[in-house]
C-alpha cells in the first residue's frame, strides 16, 4: 500500500522529466549549498598565497626590492634555476630510458622491474640526503643533484611508461612500412604520442626540487627555499623571507600552468581507439645484463645508500653512544600520526565540496575553484609555512603555533591530493546509475548515501590516507609552524642530521622510510596492474 | 610487375605456432582478400608480409625480390609495402596532409603529392585537418592515401572497415578498391566478412587455424568449396545427411543431384552429407503438385530483398534455412513442400555424425 502511495506522489516529477527538461533537473537549494562550502573552502585554500601578497604589498617598497636587488638573490636565483634544470634534465633521460626499458623490451621478470624501479618513491629525499652524507663526502651542488635526480626519477618513468602503453604500436608499424628505422620510427611516430606525459612529468619533478627543501638544507647548497628558512629563522628578516617566498611562487606557479596544459595536450593526442595490435617487445639479447644494471642504479642510489647507511648506524649503535631512547621516537611517531591525520581531515573536508562540484556540475565557477585548489601543488612548503605564520600573527594570534593552524598548513598543501580523489572517486559513478535509482524511488538524498557515496567512498578513503602518509613526511612547513616542543619525525631526523648526530637519527629515517612505503605502493599498483594485464592478454 | 608470392610460411607468437605452411600467390595489380575466423591467423600473416613479424621458415617475394627468406629478412621500412591497419592509426600529432607526406622523400614532402593524392580519396578539402577531426571513414581514406603515396609494391589492408558502420561500410570499400584499381597496387586484403572478401577480392585465401584451405577465385570459392566447414563458413551451407547413390545423394530432400567435393573418397552406399547454398532451396506450396518434401515453417526472418525461411525437415535433427526472394507468402507454423534446385555437394559424413 505504501508502495503505491509514493508511485502516485512522484509521478508528476517523472511527467516533468519526460517533457525534456534538463537530464537531472537542479535542486536550487542543494546546489546553492554545495557551491557556497565550495568557494568558502577554495578562500581557505588560498590563505597563504593571497596572505604572502597582502604581507609583500603592504611591506615597504623600497625595503623588498632592497631585499631583491643583491647580487645575492642572483646566485640564488642562478642555483636554483641551474639545480631545477639539472635535476629535470638527468630525470627526463633516464626516466625515459627506464620507462622504454620497462616498456618496449623483452626485459625478463619485467613486473618486478617496475616495482624495482619505483622504489625511490618511498624514500623522502631528506632520508636519501641523510644516508649521502652519512656514508659519503659528497655535498653541495653534486649532493643535491644526485638525492633529487634519484628520488624524482619515477616521476618521469610512470607517466611515460603508462602513455607508452597507450600509445599505438599501429603507428610504429606504418611508420616502419613507410621507410623509417626502428629508431626513427619510435622518434617520430611513438614519442609524440609519448612526449606530453613524459615533459608533464619532468615539469613535477622541477616543482618538488624548487620546493625541496630538506634535501638541498643536508647538502647545504644555497637555493631560495634554504634561504627563505634562514632569513627567517636565524636572520630575522622577515621581510627578505616573504620577498624571497613571492619570486619562488611564482616560479611555482608558472610551473603547474605549463603542467596542467601539457596534461591537455596528452588528453587531445591520446587515440581515441584502443590498440588492437600487441607489440612485439624488443629482444634484447646480450644486452639484457646492461639494462639491467643500468635499471638498477637509481633505485640503488636512492634507495640501497641509505638503506646501507642506516644499517651501519643502527648496529654500530651501541658503541657511539648516541642512543636516542626508543620511547622518544614512539613520541615523536605518535605526534606525526596525530597531526598527519588532522590534516588529511582538513584536507577532506576542503575537498569535498570542490570535487563534488568539478565531478558532478561542470561550470566555469566550478573549474575556477578547482584551479584555486591547485595552490598547494604551486606552492614550496616552506612558503605556506611561512605565509600561514605571517597570517596567524597578524590575524589569528591564538592560533599561532597551534596544532590547528599545522594541520591547516598540511590541508591546504595536499588539498590537490584530495580534490583528485574525490573528484575521480564520484565521476566514476555513472550518472546513469543515480537515473536508475531515482526512478526506483529514492530520493536524491537517499541515492547520494546509497549509490554515489558506496561506490566512491574506497577511493576517496584511498585519497585521504595517501593525503595522510604524505603529510607524516612534510618537513619544511612542520619547521616553521610546529607548537614549541613539538617534534614529529621528519623535524627530528632534520634536527640530528643537522647536527651530524647520524646515529641518533638512523631509526627516525628507517620509521619514515616505512611511512613512505604506503603511498609509493600506491602508485605502483596501477604500474604493475597494466603489466599484468598486457602480458595474459598477449 | 609486383606479383606477391607467399611460401610455406610458418610462424609463432610468443612461442604458439600460429601458421603452419601458408602459401599463395597474388598476381601483379590483383586484391586478394584473406578470410578467415578470428584467431586463424590472418593478422600475423600480414605482419609476416609486411616484416614486421619474422617467420620460423618461408619465404615472401615480390616482383622476384626475396623479402624473406632462409637467412634473410629485409626491414620493413625497405620491402615497399604499405599498411592500412585496422583502426587506419593516424598519427595523431600530424594533420592530414602531414600524414600522407610521412612517406614521402624529403624533397617531395613539400610538393603536390600529398595534393594529389588526397585529391584522389576525394579529401583534398580536408588537407589540413587534424586527425581527431575526421570521421572514420575519412579516416580510412587518408590511411590509404598515406599507404599508397611512396608508390609501394604491395599494399596490405588489415581489417580496414571493420570499424566502420554498415552503411559507410560499403561505400568506402568501393571507394578503395576503385583508387586500388586506378594505381594498379597489388593488395591483400585481410577480413573475417565473406561478403566483403567475395565482393571486393579477385583472389579469396581462406585460412582456418593457421592453414589455408582453399585459394581461388570468388565464384570458385563458393560454387565448389574443398570442405563441408569451408562450404558452412562461406555463405552458410544447408548440411543435410544422406547416403551416396553414386552420382547423387538420397536425403530427406529426396534424391539429390550431387558432385563430390575435391579429394574425397565415397563409395556408393556411404553416408555422406549434403552441402547446398541456402538460395538453391525452392519453397512451394504444401498442396501444390510437385516432387519435394513437405516441411514445417518455424520462423521468417524477413530483409526486404529476400527473406530467410527456418524448416523442420522431417528426419533431420537441426533445422534448414532456405533464402527467397521478395517477400514470400510463408507464414511461421504452415507447410510448405521444399526441393533443391541446383546440384549440391558431398562430402564423406564426418566422424561425429
Amino acid at each position: 500500500m505504501r508502495i503505491t502511495a509514493s508511485r502516485t506522489s512522484r509521478s508528476p516529477r517523472v511527467r516533468a522529466v519526460s517533457l525534456g527538461e534538463a537530464r537531472r533537473p537542479p535542486a536550487p537549494l542543494a546546489r546553492l549549498v554545495l557551491t557556497a562550502s565550495a568557494v568558502v573552502a577554495a578562500g581557505l585554500a588560498a590563505i597563504p598565497l593571497v596572505y604572502l601578497l597582502v604581507r609583500v604589498v603592504g611591506a615597504d617598497g623600497g625595503e623588498v626590492l632592497a631585499a631583491l636587488v643583491r647580487p645575492r638573490t642572483l646566485e640564488l636565483a642562478i642555483n636554483t634555476v641551474g639545480l631545477t634544470v639539472a635535476v629535470a634534465t638527468a630525470c627526463l633521460v633516464l626516466g625515459v630510458g627506464s620507462a622504454w626499458l620497462l616498456g618496449q623490451t623483452r626485459l625478463p621478470g619485467r613486473r618486478a622491474w617496475v616495482v624495482v624501479s619505483t622504489l625511490p618513491l618511498a624514500v623522502p629525499s631528506y632520508v636519501a640526503a641523510f644516508g649521502w652524507v652519512a656514508l659519503t663526502p659528497v655535498r653541495g651542488f653534486w649532493g643535491a643533484f644526485v638525492v633529487l635526480t634519484v628520488c624524482n626519477v619515477p616521476l618521469v618513468t610512470l607517466p611515460t611508461l603508462a602513455a607508452l602503453r597507450l600509445a599505438n604500436p599501429a603507428h610504429e608499424d606504418v611508420a616502419r612500412t613507410l621507410g623509417r628505422s626502428r629508431a626513427r620510427a619510435f622518434l617520430e611516430s611513438t614519442w609524440p604520442q609519448v612526449r606530453p606525459a613524459a615533459l608533464a612529468g619532468v615539469l613535477l619533478v622541477a616543482l618538488y626540487v624548487l620546493s625541496d627543501f630538506g634535501a638541498v638544507a643536508i647538502m647545504r647548497f644555497e637555493v631560495f627555499t634554504w634561504a627563505i628558512h634562514s632569513a627567517y629563522t636565524s636572520q630575522f628578516d622577515r621581510t627578505l623571507a616573504a620577498a624571497l617566498s613571492t619570486v619562488l611562487a611564482a616560479m611555482g606557479v608558472a610551473l603547474v600552468w605549463a603542467e596542467r596544459r601539457l596534461r591537455g595536450a596528452q588528453a587531445r593526442h591520446g587515440s581515441t581507439v584502443a590498440a588492437r595490435v600487441v607489440r612485439a617487445p624488443v629482444r634484447l639479447g646480450a644486452w639484457s645484463w646492461a639494462a639491467g644494471a643500468g635499471l638498477t642504479l637509481v633505485p640503488l642510489a636512492a634507495v640501497g645508500v641509505p638503506l646501507a647507511a642506516l644499517l651501519r648506524y643502527l648496529t654500530a649503535r651501541a658503541s657511539t653512544g648516541t642512543r636516542v631512547p626508543a620511547s622518544e621516537v614512539a613520541a615523536d611517531a605518535l605526534s606525526t600520526v596525530a597531526l598527519a591525520a588532522g590534516g588529511a581531515l582538513v584536507a577532506l573536508a576542503l575537498a569535498l565540496p570542490i570535487g563534488l562540484l568539478a565531478a558532478r556540475f561542470r561550470s566555469r565557477l566550478s573549474a575556477a575553484l578547482e584551479s584555486a585548489s591547485y595552490v598547494g601543488l604551486a606552492l614550496p612548503g616552506i612558503v605556506v609555512g611561512l605565509s600561514l605564520v605571517f597570517f596567524s600573527l597578524a590575524v589569528v594570534p591564538a592560533l599561532y603555533q597551534s596544532v590547528w593552524m599545522l594541520a591547516f598548513a598540511y590541508g591546504v598543501l595536499f588539498l590537490p591530493k584530495a580534490v583528485g580523489a574525490v573528484r575521480a572517486s564520484v565521476e566514476q559513478v555513472e550518472p546513469g546509475l543515480e537515473d536508475v535509482a531515482r526512478s526506483l524511488g529514492a530520493t536524491r538524498a537517499r541515492v547520494w548515501a546509497r549509490v554515489t557515496a558506496r561506490i566512491a567512498w574506497p577511493g576517496i578513503g584511498a585519497g585521504v590516507l595517501l593525503v595522510a602518509l604524505t603529510a607524516m613526511k612534510e618537513l619544511p612547513a612542520t619547521l616553521l609552524l610546529r607548537p614549541t616542543g613539538t617534534d614529529t619525525l621528519a623535524t627530528s631526523l632534520w634536527r640530528l642530521t643537522e647536527s651530524a648526530a647520524y646515529g641518533a637519527a638512523a631509526p627516525y629515517a628507517l620509521v619514515l622510510v616505512a611511512v613512505a612505503v604506503g603511498p609509493a605502493v600506491l602508485l605502483t599498483r596501477d604500474a604493475v596492474a597494466t603489466v599484468r594485464e598486457r602480458r595474459d592478454g598477449a | 610487375m609486383s606479383e606477391l608470392q607467399v611460401r610455406k610460411v610458418v610462424a609463432a607468437y610468443d612461442g604458439a605456432p600460429v601458421l603452419h605452411g601458408v602459401t599463395f600467390t597474388v598476381p601483379s595489380g590483383e586484391l586478394a582478400a584473406v578470410l578467415g575466423p578470428s584467431g586463424s591467423g590472418k593478422s600475423t600473416l600480414l605482419r609476416v608480409i609486411a616484416g614486421l613479424h619474422l617467420p620460423l621458415e618461408g619465404a615472401i617475394v615480390v616482383g622476384g625480390r626475396v623479402l624473406t627468406g632462409p637467412r634473410l629478412a629485409v626491414p620493413p621500412e625497405r620491402r615497399r609495402i604499405g599498411l592500412v591497419p585496422q583502426d587506419a592509426a593516424l598519427f595523431p600529432h600530424l594533420d592530414v596532409r602531414a600524414n600522407v607526406a610521412f612517406g614521402l622523400a624529403r624533397a617531395d614532402r613539400a610538393g603536390a603529392r600529398p595534393e594529389q593524392l588526397l585529391a584522389m580519396v576525394g579529401l583534398a578539402e580536408l588537407a589540413h585537418r587534424m586527425p581527431g577531426e575526421l570521421s572514420g571513414g575519412q579516416r580510412h581514406r587518408v590511411a590509404l592515401a598515406r599507404a599508397l603515396a611512396p608508390e609501394p609494391d604491395v599494399i596490405l589492408l588489415d581489417e580496414p572497415f571493420s570499424a566502420l558502420d554498415a552503411s559507410l561500410r560499403a561505400e568506402v570499400r568501393a571507394q578503395v578498391r576503385q583508387v586500388l584499381r586506378a594505381t594498379r597496387t597489388t593488395a591483400v586484403l585481410v577480413t573475417h566478412d565473406q561478403d566483403e572478401a567475395l565482393s571486393m577480392a579477385d583472389l579469396v585465401a581462406v585460412l582456418d587455424r593457421g592453414r589455408l584451405v582453399q585459394a581461388g577465385s570468388p565464384a570458385q570459392i563458393y560454387d565448389a568449396p574443398r570442405s563441408r566447414w569451408l562450404a558452412q563458413f562461406v555463405g552458410g551451407a544447408v548440411v543435410v545427411p544422406g547416403r551416396w547413390t553414386g552420382n547423387a545423394v538420397a536425403c530427406a530432400l529426396g534424391e539429390v543431384p550431387a558432385q563430390l567435393g575435391a579429394g574425397e573418397v565415397v563409395r556408393p552406399g556411404d553416408a555422406v552429407e549434403l552441402a547446398l547454398r541456402p538460395e538453391h532451396l525452392v519453397l512451394e506450396p504444401a498442396d501444390s503438385p510437385g516432387v519435394g518434401t513437405v516441411a514445417l515453417v518455424r520462423h521468417v526472418a524477413f530483409f526486404g530483398h529476400d527473406a530467410v525461411v527456418t524448416l523442420d525437415l522431417p528426419g533431420v535433427a537441426d533445422p534448414i534455412e532456405a533464402r527467397v526472394l521478395g517477400s514470400s507468402a510463408t507464414t511461421p507454423d504452415t507447410e510448405v513442400r521444399v526441393r533443391a534446385d541446383r546440384p549440391g555437394i558431398a562430402f564423406a559424413a564426418s566422424a561425429g555424425s
